[in-house]
């Protein structure tokens, strides 16, 4: 599974790195963690704000920091699919 | 957009740009709105198509703005598809006549300049100018 984090790396950029590989780890998934900062490229997914987490290529949320929770059911939603 | 801003306002701005001579001018509005820093324009188009970047920006933002040319406001309704409810403008309601106003720089600072101040009560902030206001 792709996971890319998107930003220029400000600190709410980290720190979903971090929750997004403690999801991934808890999870037991084969994944791999992508770091999107070049602005060209995260523009090119349409997000306006960061930070932003897209999987597989699907960006499920931008401009704030979710919960561990919430990177658990997205990443479980699209392991399903 | 090449660093964050330091706790800004999201506020994303959307155009109908439609066809008619409102529409032209809700694109220029929009366009100078954004390069004054009242905002930060973004593709009305890519939430149509659910482009999930685009989707998830206006879910994210702080505040979504639709600046619709005429009552059809297709860009305000076009946000309340994917379930977020804009703050909206609509410039036939705000003086401008459908067919009979070209989108010349006049009219164009003249909206914005009204826009600026309806919003400047309920606004939680702008960008500064010239910056992306990328970080929430």
């Amino acid at each position: 599974m792709k996971l890319e984090v998107l930003g220029t790396g400000c600190p709410k950029c980290k720190k979903l790195t971090e929750l997004t590989q403690e999801a991934a780890t808890e999870l037991g998934l084969s994944f791999e963690i992508v770091k999107v900062d070049q602005i060209n490229d995260i523009m090119n997914y349409g997000v306006m704000i960061t930070p932003a987490l897209a999987i597989d290529g699907r960006v499920v949320v931008a401009g704030k920091i979710p919960s561990k929770e919430e990177i658990k059911k997205w990443l479980l939603e699209n392991k399903a699919k | 957009m090449s660093e964050c801003c330091n706790g800004g306002n999201k506020s994303l701005l959307y155009a109908c740009s439609g066809c008619s001579d409102v529409g032209a001018c809700s694109d220029k509005t929009v366009r100078k709105l954004s390069k004054d820093g009242f905002g930060k324009m973004t593709c009305l188009a890519g939430v149509g198509a659910r482009i999930s970047g685009f989707v998830e920006s206006a879910k994210g933002a702080d505040e979504n703005i639709t600046i619709d040319g005429c009552l059809v406001a297709c860009a305000r309704k076009t946000l309340e598809c994917i379930g977020v409810k804009p703050k909206s403008f609509i410039l036939t309601e705000m003086g401008l006549i459908k067919g009979k106003t070209a989108a010349t720089e006049e009219v164009v600072k003249n909206m914005s300049n009204k826009i600026m101040a309806e919003n400047k009560n309920t606004s939680s902030g702008n960008c500064a100018p010239g910056s992306d206001c990328c970080c929430g």
